[in-house]
């Protein structure tokens, strides 16, 4: 919140103040996306599995091939996607309820967020860069 | 928390938060793989060396019990999220459902990938 919002004389109720904030601080946003992400991945769970079946046991230029043609990469990436974004949020909830030093809390969330982004974009490159065939 | 009688549910609880941030760390394995597919065949060797050792099969083995019973778990969440299945037989029953599932999703996907790939 910033100083603007909370002047020394606030013709604000209290109650304005908080509502819509909730524990979190942000509302229900995190709570409706970690639904939507965990619906995604269970819908996504039977292709992905069946893409990574195909794949064991053979070698790179198989892989390679395989993970290249776009419906395997379409799935492979939304899995990816829903999967990063949920373990972003699930993740910030646990440190959230254990981690209670508030400095240690910003760094951990934020180290988080870096995690998730890089596993995200780690993957899609490498999908990407198959799918591209350079 | 040492007065609450500890029950089957609340210990569920945890082994879902356990076994969610296990996927987390394992998201690692995931995009090493990936990253060695498109890398090219001797990087993509090493990951094969790796997921086909002891070790290597066992966390293997681990993450597909840890995604199945997450999945199990979380939907289990889902039919709460929605308003079902909160007496005391139907949440015990969701949970053993994750339970049992769980571990039989996972050996179920290790015959079919033995009996397919395995011994490729």
């Amino acid at each position: 919140m910033s100083a603007a919002d909370t002047p020394k004389r606030s013709m604000r109720t209290p109650l304005g103040r908080v509502r819509n904030l909730g524990a979190a601080h942000s509302g229900t946003s995190d709570f409706w996306r970690q639904r939507i992400t965990g619906v995604a991945m269970t819908l996504l769970m039977i292709p992905a599995l069946v893409i990574i079946m195909m794949l064991l046991g053979r070698n790179q230029v198989y892989a390679a091939q395989t993970l290249s043609s776009i419906p395997v990469a379409v799935i492979l990436l939304l899995f990816i996607f829903a999967s990063a974004w949920h373990m972003k949020i699930g993740m910030q909830v646990v440190i959230e309820d254990y981690v209670h030093n508030e400095k240690l809390k910003l760094v951990s969330v934020m180290l988080n967020n870096f995690f998730s982004i890089g596993v995200a974009l780690a993957s899609t490159y490498a999908i990407l860069k198959l799918s591209s065939g350079v | 928390m040492q007065v609450y009688r500890w029950t089957l549910t609340m210990a569920l609880s945890i082994v879902h938060r356990a076994t969610g941030i296990a996927l987390y760390v394992g998201t690692l394995l995931l995009v090493w793989w990936l990253v060695a597919a498109a890398s090219g065949p001797a990087a993509y060797a090493h990951v094969q060396a790796f997921t086909g050792s002891i070790i290597g099969r066992l966390i293997v083995f681990g993450y597909t019990w840890a995604l199945m019973h997450h999945m199990l778990s979380g939907i289990r969440h889902f039919v709460w999220d929605l308003g079902y299945g909160f007496k005391a037989n139907e949440r015990e029953a969701l949970t053993w459902g994750a339970l049992i599932g769980g571990i039989a999703l996972t050996v179920l996907i290790w015959i079919i990938a033995y009996a397919n790939g395995g011994g490729r």
